[in-house]
This record gives C-alpha cells, structure tokens and sequence, in this order.
C-alpha cells in the first residue's frame, strides 16, 4: 500500500520532473506570459495575442494532451488549420468590415498596394540565400504581405511547421508599424515632399461601383491567379455583403460573432504550435528578423513608388502615402496622416493613405494569390 | 530547381503578376467609376 501512495504522489510531481528535463518548455511559459503581458498590458493585437500567449502556455506545460491526438486544440487545429477554413472564415469578416470607397474613389492608389509587396517576394530571396528550403522560404516572405490570415493560410498549407514563428512575426510586426514605419518614411523622403498638401478626394463613388468591384475583383483575380481564389473570394463576399446593404445580419455575423469566435480558435492553435522543442531554434529567431526586414522593405518599396507617382502627376502626390500600401488596415493610413500633419498643419492626407492602405489590403490578397497561382505553374505545387 | 532560379521566377513572375493584376484592376475600376458616376441626389419639389 505505502508503495502505491508513492506511486501515486510520483503522478503529481512528475510534471515538475519534465519541467526539469526539458528547460525549453520553461522558457516558452514564459515566452507565452509575454505574449499576455503585450496584450494585456500594451494593447498589440490583443484579440490574437490573448489566445496565442494561453495556447503557448497550456502547450508547454509538461505532459500536456491539448495537441495530442485526442486534445481539444488539435481538434480545433485538424478542423480549422489543416482544413485552412479558419483564415478565409476572418477574410469574410475583414472584407464585411472594410470601405474600398477610398480606393475606388482614386484607383491609381492600387499601384501603391502593389508596391507594398515587394518586401514578400525579396524577403523570400534572403530566405532562400539563407538556406531555408523553397516552400519553407514562401512562407516566411508571405510575412511580408503584413497581413496574418494570408500568413496563415499560406504557412498552414505549405510549411505548417512554422506556423508559430510565422503567425507571431506577422502579427506583432503589424501592431508595430507605428514604431517601424516612420524613421523609414522620413528617411527616404526629403522636408519638401513630407509637406506636400494633396487636394482632397472630391470624386463620390456610386453605390453600383461599390457593389460591381468585388465581383469584378473575384472574377479577374480569379481568372488570373485561381490558386488564390479561396482567399480572394471570402474577402470580395464579405465586401460584397457590406456594400449590396440588403444582408446586413450576415454582414453583422461575419464582422462579429463569427470573426470573433475564430479568432479565438485560430489564436489557441497557432499558440498551441509553439511547442518548446520546435520553437526554441536559431531558425525561430531569423524568421522573427526576416519578417522584420520584409515589413521595412514593404514601407521602404511603398514609399518609393509614391515618389514616382509624385514624379509622373508633377508634385501632387506627398510620398508618405505610400507607406499606407500595406495591408495594416487602416493602422498604416493613420501613421501616414500623422506622419504627414507632423511636418504641414495643413496636409490631410488620411483619405489618400486609406486608398493606398485598402489597395495594400486587396494587393497583399492578390500578391499571395499569385504567388500560388505561380508555384503551380512551376509544378512545384499541385 | 535550384534555389537562385527558383527565387529570380519568384520574383519577377510573383511580383511582376501582381503589379500587372493590380494595375489591370485600377483601370477596371476606373473604368467603372466612369461608366456609373455617382449620381446627384433629386431634391424634392
């Protein structure tokens, strides 16, 4: 009896034994409580980090079943992540949330999005120079599209084993494109083109143009890149639902209850991926750097084309804007306006940075979407 | 495939496609903010 009473006490200490053996695990509780602490406490993208910090923590903890093959995350995970429901049910809920009027109203705005891509495709250049392999190195420049469902959706499909790493840069780098974005702005732009003053949008656009753009966009974007087509579609219904008025239950479920419980869900799975033993590598912590530069290129590459475009229209455009071509919706708007009323009282430029920032949002669909769309033309993917 | 290869493909035909998609869908829309403006409210007599 004294044997089984010890034998039985042993069951209760034996997580602190596994704590013990593998420190990793340790780490990553930690890792998680500053996950809770930023969004808890600093407000960076609270909905997803409160989730991914808990699912961090209940993973790690020693003999934990929540991913084995009967845990309630795996579950979830084998439902929403492998399936890839689970970002495209969000890009339902992100197009019912989001007015393209801005960009509809100047569509030349579009090219700004598509400038602020251009950190996916040479942030996948430096990861492939740094060894990772080819799928690996898609996933981790889609980091670039600034734009966690995309991020998500692509990584889960095509290297699911990164699907921490990836989420996380994703996410935390976007709720800080007000620190990484302005010394960049400032750096590439001289004191005459940060106090231009763009003429205000006057140009109203019509209900019907509203409701045409995202069939149009399904349908082009379709034709053009059809791997991308689940992507494109859910956020084009979404808008669509928004813009015809005539679904505004489903408009107001996709934008809330559904958006939020799939937040939910979808932050306790990719927390639930950040198992000490996998994310504790150097690997980790030259994605977190790569993803890092793909956001400083996408601002770098965005504020390049508004030079050009402020060239070809004779010094209407004020480059800041181009800085919005993101997909931070409308986060990076708001810095390009700050960033522009900082140097000229009088320079109103949150209407244009928030064409630049909704063409970042489709382009950085569309950026994803081709890329697919070309990794199968080149048969490396079915 | 090798990774330099690979990568130049990446770039010129991702990048590439997406400046052209995009572009092409700027002049749709364009195109359709033409052909319905939006039209001025009637006012009541």
């Amino acid at each position: 009896m004294t044997e089984a009473i010890i034998n039985g006490l042993g069951g209760l200490t034996v997580g602190f034994q596994m704590l013990a053996v593998d420190w990793r695990n340790g780490i990553m509780i930690i890792v998680g409580f500053v996950l809770l602490y930023l969004g808890i406490r600093k407000d960076c993208e609270p909905l997803l980090l409160v989730p991914i910090g808990f699912g961090c923590i209940l993973v790690n903890i020693p003999l934990s079943d929540v991913m084995s093959n009967e845990g309630f995350i795996r579950v979830i995970y084998d439902a929403g992540i492998v399936t890839e429901l689970f970002p495209l049910l969000i890009f339902v809920g992100i197009g019912a949330m989001t007015d393209f009027g801005p960009v509809l109203a100047q569509p030349s705005t579009f090219l700004l999005g598509a400038a602020g891509q251009f950190g996916i495709f040479l942030t996948l250049l430096l990861a492939l120079a740094l060894g990772f392999p080819q799928l690996d190195a898609v996933s981790i420049g889609i980091i670039g599209a600034c734009d966690g469902p995309t991020a998500i959706y692509v990584t889960s499909k095509f290297a699911p084993h990164l699907l921490g790493a990836v989420s996380v840069a994703a996410y935390s780098y976007m709720s800080l494109v007000p620190i990484l974005q302005p010394p960049i702005m400032r750096l590439l732009t001289t004191k005459k083109e940060r106090m231009t003053v763009m003429k205000p949008i006057a140009k109203p656009v019509s209900k019907t143009t509203k409701m045409l753009f995202p069939l149009v966009i399904t349908i082009l974007g379709g034709i053009i890149a059809p791997k991308g087509l689940p992507l494109l579609g859910t956020i084009m219904l979404g808008n669509l639902m928004r813009e015809s008025g005539v679904v505004s239950r489903l408009t107001k479920a996709s934008e809330n209850e559904i958006a939020n419980v799939v937040t939910l869900f979808l932050g306790l799975c990719i927390g639930a991926t950040m198992v000490g033993s996998a994310f504790i590598k150097a690997q980790t912590l030259i994605i977190l750097a790569l993803g890092f530069v793909a956001i400083c290129l996408d601002t770098v590459c965005g504020v390049l084309m508004g030079k050009v475009m402020r060239v070809a229209t004779g010094g209407k455009v004020n480059p800041l804007i181009g800085a919005a071509g993101i997909s931070a919706f409308p986060m990076a708007a708001r810095v390009a306006q700050r960033e522009g009323a900082k140097w000229n009282k009088k320079s109103y430029l949150l209407m244009h940075a928030m064409g630049a920032n909704a063409g970042g949002q489709v382009g950085s669909v569309i950026a994803a979407a081709v890329m697919l769309s070309v990794l199968a033309g080149m048969g490396i993917i079915r | 495939m090798d990774n330099l290869t690979f990568g130049i493909t990446m770039l010129v035909c991702g990048m590439g496609g997406t400046i052209l998609t995009l572009w092409i869908m700027s002049l749709v829309m364009g195109l359709l903010g033409r052909l319905f403006p939006e039209k001025p409210e009637k006012k009541e007599a």
